[in-house]
Formats: structure tokens, sequence, C-alpha cells
């Protein structure tokens, strides 16, 4: 029997006796980067492919999302910081070694893209809205009227939409980024073993294309780009319990920190929320349910978008809380 | 020049007179410390084998901790001395996630805080608080670089070794056993 205790009284505030430095903030970004990712990734897929009025949800509606997700992430990100006010200190260096440093100039790259994006498509928003929602258009109207007052920004607006083939090249590249950032930030800490695996960059790059897919299912009103967004979201499933699986076979394989990591899912203290919450609630239901969908029964879109999203949003809640339970022996 | 501790597991007693020196020598904040004490007991009674360390930042030569941070806060100073610049600090907690020895912790200003090494002491040619204080004479500091320094006789004499070797850090505090 080994007995292992800390004489001295260490009590360190959230590193004794569990590390709990990160707390809502980081799944929260986490989240809504991935979401923010999928959605500029469809997006840039899609007109690139010119079905821009294919899938007019997809290209033109749910990319306003990406600045609202980006700005509310970056505000969570900014909450979690201990030492708020030199925030600016990371735009004073670039560390190609850390990936954190990476997401800081993305993100520099990816929110001001996904604004003039938007931009580009605010005059048919507020066109979509006049003809389907004059009750939201009455309430909106003095928006349109600001962006489109003064003749710089119209100019400014008509200049983008012009560089819409660019902007979307650049957006599929810088979402796919984005997207395996938000895993690679985790699996660089080789001190937390369940962060520590490559396969993290992968899955939440897919979990945040399919939390993506969720949100233009659920927007769009056209049973074509709903069907078609159901089916990529089906696939996306397939893919992601994949990679669930992979990851913990390499955990199972691998050493004794890796094996007693896996254990905290396979049988451990997050076994429960992980497979009810995470793989059943997130990905095995939504994908019976668009399952049915494709065979024809017809159910509320909303139900499985929700479900993907919860998945989503839980996936990364428990990776956060269980890494920082993982650790090494000694 | 490479700076390094080395801590005598067999004549440490466990006293923490190495943790009350270095909080006030640094003005630690009251219930936080920078150095902690560590006992192991290992075996079934009456066959117990004891093994006290003194453990603190391990001012690894391969710093996950200054790999991962976003701003270069964390980085290596002369001797090797991984140091935190309080004013680069954007308390992220990267630095913390990716310790795997738990050294760092978050001063109640905001930015991230662990053991200097004293290097303001170090500089001006005296021991390290800890190991000035001690009183079984467990611990050693000096250069690893100099064939004469006290520290790379002892570990050319005794049997030594590293927490967590295998996380591929390369610790330059020595336990010897």
């Amino acid at each position: 029997m080994k007995e292992e205790i800390i004489v001295s009284g260490r009590m360190n505030p959230n590193i004794d006796p569990v590390l709990h430095v990160w707390h809502w903030e980081i799944p929260t970004y986490l989240f809504l980067g991935g979401l923010a990712a999928g959605i500029m990734f469809f997006a840039g897929l899609f007109y690139i492919q010119g079905k821009e009025n294919k899938f007019r949800s997809a290209v033109k509606f749910a990319p306003f999302l990406v600045p609202v997700a980006l700005g509310l992430g970056l505000f969570a990100l900014f909450l979690d910081l201990t030492h708020k006010w030199y925030f600016w200190q990371l735009y004073t260096t670039i560390k190609l070694e850390s990936p954190m440093s990476w997401g800081a100039w993305v993100l520099m790259i990816v929110t001001p893209l996904s604004i003039i994006w938007s931009l580009t498509y605010t005059q048919e928003l507020f066109d979509h809205w006049k003809m389907n929602y004059p009750k939201i258009y009455k309430r909106t109207k003095w928006v349109e009227k600001v962006i489109f007052k003064y003749k710089l920004i119209r100019n400014f607006i008509s200049g983008a939409a012009q560089q819409r083939k660019t902007m979307a090249w650049v957006m599929i590249f810088m979402a796919i980024i984005l997207g395996i950032y938000t895993g690679i930030l985790l699996s660089a800490f080789n001190a937390r073993p369940l962060w520590n695996t490559s396969i993290l960059g992968p899955l939440f790059l897919v979990s945040g294309l399919s939390t993506g897919a969720a949100i233009i299912m659920w927007l769009s009103k056209d049973s074509v780009e709903r069907k078609y967004f159901s089916r990529i979201d089906l696939m996306l499933i397939g893919i992601e319990l994949f990679l669930i699986i992979h990851m913990f076979m390499g955990f199972m394989a691998s050493t004794q920190v890796q094996i007693d990591t896996a254990q905290m899912f396979l049988g451990g203290e997050f076994t429960l929320t992980f497979w009810v919450f995470v793989v059943f609630m997130g990905l095995v239901l939504p994908g019976i349910l668009e399952f049915l969908e494709f065979k024809g029964y017809h159910l509320p879109v909303f139900i499985p978008a929700f479900l993907i999203l919860f998945g989503g949003a839980m996936l990364r809640i428990i990776m956060v809380e269980a890494g920082q339970a993982s650790r090494y022996l000694y | 020049m490479r700076y390094a501790m080395a801590i005598d597991t067999k004549k440490c007693v466990g006293c923490s007179d190495c943790v009350v020196a270095c909080q006030t020598e640094h003005n630690v904040p009251i219930g936080y410390c920078r150095d902690w004490v560590v006992e192991v007991t290992d075996g079934t009674y009456p066959v117990l084998e004891l093994e006290n360390r003194s453990e603190r930042c391990n001012h690894c030569e391969n710093s996950p901790c200054v790999r991962c941070c976003p701003t270069g806060a964390s980085h290596y100073s002369e001797g090797g001395i991984v140091l935190v610049t309080k004013h680069e600090c954007i308390g992220c907690g990267a630095c913390i996630q990716s310790c795997p020895y738990d050294a760092r912790y978050t001063h109640p200003e905001g930015y991230v805080d662990k053991c200097t090494f004293c290097n303001d002491r170090v500089g001006k040619g005296m021991q390290p608080a800890c190991v000035a204080v001690c009183p079984t004479k467990c611990m050693y500091f000096g250069d690893l670089d100099n064939p004469n320094s006290e520290i790379s006789k002892i570990l050319a004499l005794r049997k030594h070794k590293t927490l967590i070797p295998e996380a591929g850090t390369q610790p330059h505090v020595y336990f010897l056993i």
C-alpha cells in the first residue's frame, strides 16, 4: 500500500485538492467557437459551389450568428482571464508553440471576416424579413437605415460583395483551423492525460461542424435545405461516434495514466454524464431521428437540432471538467 | 549555467521550514505556497518505508508552461530558471493546466505565480531561502555545468531521481534516494 500526503498543508485555491482553474467560460467559448467554425465552413463551401440561392440559410442568413457567437465566446474568454486588463499582451507576440497564441490571432482574422461577410448580405436579410417577417422588420428598420446611411459604408459593402469568393475560401480555411484549434487548445497539455490525445482536434472540429449544420437546419424554412443538412449531420454524427470510440481505444491501449483517464468514463465519475448526455442524447438520439426523417417520417426539426447543440455543449463541458480531474501518478 | 536543486529524502524530516522561509521571503499571500512537503509511506506495517520530499517548481529544461504561454510571460531566465513576468501575464491559466507538478497557482492579484529559485538571492551569490534555512541541511543548490559545485558533486555521489520523468519535462529538481 502506498499513501501520499502533503504534510505542509498545500491548499492553493483552484489547484488542491482537484485542479479547477477553468470553469464554465472555457467550454462556453469552445462550444461557440466550434459553432461559428461550423457555420462559416458551410457558408464558404456552398457559396463556392454556387449554391447561395439553393441553400440561402446556410450561405446568407446563418452567418449572421457567427459574429454574435464569436463575440459572446470572446467575452467568456475575457471573463476567464484573472489578469484581465493585460489581455492585449496576446497581440504583442506570436508564439508558434502556444495554441492559445494561435487561437488569439485566428480570432483576430475570423471575427472581422465574419462581420464583413454578414454585412454583404445585410440588404438581403432585411428584404427577407420585410417579405416574411414584417414584425421583425418593423422593429429593426432603424438598423438598416443606420447601416446604409453613409456612402462610405455602402461603397465598402458593395466592394466587399465583389470579393465574396476570396472570402469564402479564406472562411473555409479559417473555419477548419478554428474548429481544430478548439480541440488542440486542450490536447497541447501533456500534463492532463485526457486532453493529451491528438484525436481531440478532429473530434472538436467534427462536433463544431455538426452543431453548425444543426443551427442551419433549425433556421431553414426550406425543406430541401433542411433535408440536405439533416443528411450532412447524420454523416457527421457517424464520424463523431467513430472518433469517440477511437479515442477510448487509444486510451485503453496506452500507459497507465491514460487507462485511468478512460476509467473515469467507463465506470468512473463521468460515466453517466458522458454516455447519457453526450453520446445518447447528443449523438445517437438525434441520429435516429434524422434517420427516420430520411426514411420519410416527419418530425419537428428543432428536436434533433436542439439535441445536437446540447450534445456539443455537454461534450465540451465534460471534457474540460474531466480533463482537469485527470492527472499523472506520482 | 544550469541551476538545479537536490533534496536529500533520507535527511529531510518534513519540518516544513522551507515552506515558511519561502512564504516569508516572497510575501506569499496567506493560504498559498510556492513549495510544499510530501510524505510518502509505502508498504504494510511493520515493514514501512517513508520518503519526505520538499517539492516546488522543477524549472524544467523542456517546460510545458513556457511552451503553452500565449504571451511569453513564462520564460527561461539566466541559468534555466523558469520565471513569470507579472505585467505580461494575462491569467489565462494555460501554464497551470500544462504543469504536471501543479506547481503554479493564481496570485490573488491575478497573475500566475510560482517558485523562482529565489533568483534575486541567487543573483547576489546567496542560496535560495528554502536551502539556506533547512535545519537538516538536506538541500543543495548550484550550477550543474560546474563540476566543482556542491550540487554536481552530490549528484555524482548519490543515487537520485526526478519526478515524472516520463512527462518529458527534464526537471531540474533532483531527489537523492
